[in-house]
């Protein structure tokens, strides 16, 4: 019985260390479980190892130290071909001299699968590649040969799939397209999908659960709520969408249980923040609140925020979006932060340039980090 | 009427010259063509067209030793490629594939032969022959141990190129998807590499099948077609010659043909064949 045929379990990656013989260390202890049948993106900067962990989980790249299970069985040095699991790959590898049903029915006839030609039908029609099945994978489109290579992938219906970046190369509204017919393809099949990408929203509408990665470590990880509204780095603060830090001066704790908050002090005004969104224990720290968490009101005048709100802060910037606002405001002290204010017409127009507001946000929406961060980290340039 | 045809031709000029360029190399061929039905025995002018005759298609082994000469010129052509083409593939596969000590001069060494005049390579190796002892023995396998070492470098290099322009991930991918080393080789690795290997065998035929130089200082008293040409156009060439290579020729063209037809067929993909 080979490896192909074993029990369905979760993927377990335990200490997973890699370094490449010319002495660089792309993946360093890195620890994770996938549950089974779930829909997981591993999600980091070009570099930051996520190849080379799928390819480790692959079987197409030595393992420096560590182990990969699947269920309860070890794969960590079995062979590629027999472990059940496949791979969609970066720039899909599809056979050039093989039709695309040829293609397709690689793994099953390698597999020892008597007739593929019914399974072969079947996939192919889940992928909308019928039409497709003579031709050569070079007379189809790129998007085309994207579902080639995940039909090829799924007709093996292996414990764990790996996509490499695997709409990387299609325009941006193909690839949209593609992102809801891959979760499709999942919900229906009900396999692990590992998800490769360096794109945040991709990432965060696809997966159930989201590994950040940087250099070769798992960042945080979690549901994509989860991660965008407590991110416990300023690098998975930044990768996934836009924050304001603000240095801040720990004064102390006060409460206790689900109450307990830690008072900052920063630039003369206090904020409590919740202990369970407290990921540093200095003295310093950097408090960050997300763009559309921050209200505004020109001076003076209420805002609906408990607490107390920053004062002397002026617009510098006002981009209008239509169904948002972007204000940029310059603090007291020089910064510039920045607000996301949704157009609900409430506000009866925009606030003008150089107008004096009051800045503040519900509690509950900020958070803590180690000051020792790099406040940049992670900042991705708009594309 | 003159800017017209100007015009014309400034429309048609990459056809134009399409044509002009294959008119060019084809001339000769259809020439040796036209040759190989001169009866010759007309006139002691062996360079124009006297009258047509079937006689040079219908006798080609008349002229004597054409036909045995052609016959050992075969015989080394396809042993020296059959032996040339395995050990080049081998070697091409060894320096893409794998990174061993000495890999940069093997590289330079195989190529050597390539740039090495073929005057200074056929007496160096009548030097070797004749130091090893092997002086009285010229012939027949001195011309094709010969034959196998300049053809080697063609075929490491005509692979290599093509083994060099193949993704590696297509590897990676055949065992990803259950295919063992073996299978990969078989189903991925070779079909895709197949066609630089065909091309290096029908260079090293044809590089063998021309040879004259290296052949001449080794050969003994072994005569291969070119010499036996070059022997008789010292006389008079007799028009059988025009015969075997017009044959030639043909050849050639079928192999070319047979594998433009086998692409596109395969191209077409016939019904599932899965
Ligand atoms: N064979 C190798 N030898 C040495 N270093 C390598 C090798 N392959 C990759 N690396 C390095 O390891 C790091 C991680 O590479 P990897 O391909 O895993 O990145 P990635 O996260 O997939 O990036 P991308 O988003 O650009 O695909 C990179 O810095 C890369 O330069
Ligand atoms: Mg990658």
């Amino acid at each position: 019985m080979s490896l192909a045929d074993g029990v369905r379990g979760d993927l377990k990656l335990t200490g997973l260390h890699k370094r490449y013989p010319n002495g660089f260390v792309a993946v360093q202890s890195l620890d994770l479980v996938i549950p089974q049948g779930s829909f997981f993106a591993l999600l980091g900067p070009s570099g930051c190892g996520k190849t080379t962990t799928l390819r480790m989980v692959a079987g197409l790249e030595d393992v420096t130290k560590g182990s990969i299970h699947i269920g309860e069985q070890d794969i960590t040095t079995a062979k590629p071909y027999k472990r059940p699991v496949n791979t969609v790959f970066q720039n899909y590898a599809l056979f050039p001299h093989l039709t695309i049903a040829e293609n397709v029915a690689f793994g099953p006839k390698r597999r020892g699968v008597k007739d593929p030609k019914g399974s072969v039908k079947e996939i192919l029609a889940l992928t909308e590649l019928t039409e497709q099945a003579n031709k050569k994978p070079a007379q189809l489109s790129g998007g085309q040969q994207q579902r080639v290579a995940l039909a090829r992938a799924l007709i093996n219906r292996p414990d764990v799939l790996l996509l490499d970046e695997p709409l990387g190369a299609l325009d941006l509204k193909l690839r949209r397209a593609m992102q809801i017919e891959l979760k499709r393809i999942q919900e229906e099949v009900g396999l692990t999908f590992v998800h490769v990408t360096h794109d945040q929203e991709e990432a965060m509408t696809m997966a159930d659960t989201v590994a950040v990665m940087n250099e070769g470590r798992i960042e945080q990880l979690g549901a994509p709520y989860e991660l965008y509204t407590n991110p416990h780095t300023t690098f998975v603060a930044n990768f996934l969408g836009r924050t304001n830090l603000i240095k801040g001066t720990v004064l102390g704790r006060e409460g206790s249980g689900a109450d307990e908050v830690v008072k900052v002090d920063m630039h003369g005004t206090v904020a409590s923040i919740k202990a369970s969104r407290v990921h540093t224990d200095a003295k310093e720290g950097w408090v960050g609140i997300r763009p559309e968490k921050v209200l505004i009101q020109p001076e003076g005048q209420a805002i609906d925020a408990p607490g107390a709100a920053l004062s002397g802060a002026v617009v510098v910037d006002v981009s209008y979006i239509g169904v948002s606002t972007d204000y940029v405001l310059r603090m007291p002290w020089g910064q510039e932060i920045t607000c996301f204010e949704q157009n609900t017409g409430r506000r009866g127009g925009l606030i003008p340039v150089g107008t004096k507001v009051d800045v503040s946000w519900r509690p509950e929406f900020a958070f803590l980090l180690d000051s020792a961060q790099d406040a940049e980290a992670g900042i991705v340039e708009e594309d | 009427m003159i800017t017209r045809l100007g015009s014309w031709i400034g429309k048609h000029l990459m056809l134009t010259l399409g044509i002009l360029v294959l008119i060019y190399m084809y001339v000769p061929n259809m020439i040796v063509a036209l040759m190989s039905f001169n009866d010759s025995s007309q006139s002691r002018n062996l360079y124009t067209f006297q009258a047509f005759t079937w006689d040079n298609w219908l006798n080609p082994c008349e002229p004597q030793g054409m036909c045995e000469a052609l016959q050992v010129s075969i015989s080394i052509g396809l042993l020296s490629t059959i032996v040339a083409t395995t050990i080049g593939t081998l070697a091409a596969f060894a320096l893409v594939r794998h990174r061993f000590e000495g890999r940069s001069t093997m590289n330079l060494m195989l190529f050597l032969p390539m740039a090495t005049p073929e005057i200074v390579m056929g007496s160096s190796l009548l030097a070797l022959f004749v130091a090893a002892g092997f002086g009285g023995q010229l012939g027949f396998w001195t011309i094709l141990i010969a034959h196998i070492m300049f053809n080697i470098s063609f075929v490491v290099v005509t692979v290599r190129s093509r083994l060099a322009g193949l993704d590696s991930n297509l590897e990676k991918a055949a065992s990803d998807l259950y295919a063992n080393e073996w299978q990969t080789f078989w189903r991925v690795t070779f079909p895709l590499v197949f066609p630089g290997i065909l091309a290096a065998a029908l260079l090293a035929f044809s590089l063998s099948f021309d040879d004259f130089i290296i052949t001449n200082l080794n050969s003994g008293t072994t005569v291969t077609f070119p010499m036996f040409v070059w022997g008789a156009a010292q006389r008079a060439i007799p028009m059988q010659v025009n015969v075997i290579g017009t044959l030639m020729f043909i050849i050639a063209l079928a192999i070319v043909i047979a594998g433009e037809v086998m692409s596109r067929r395969r191209a077409k993909g016939k019904a599932a064949a899965f």
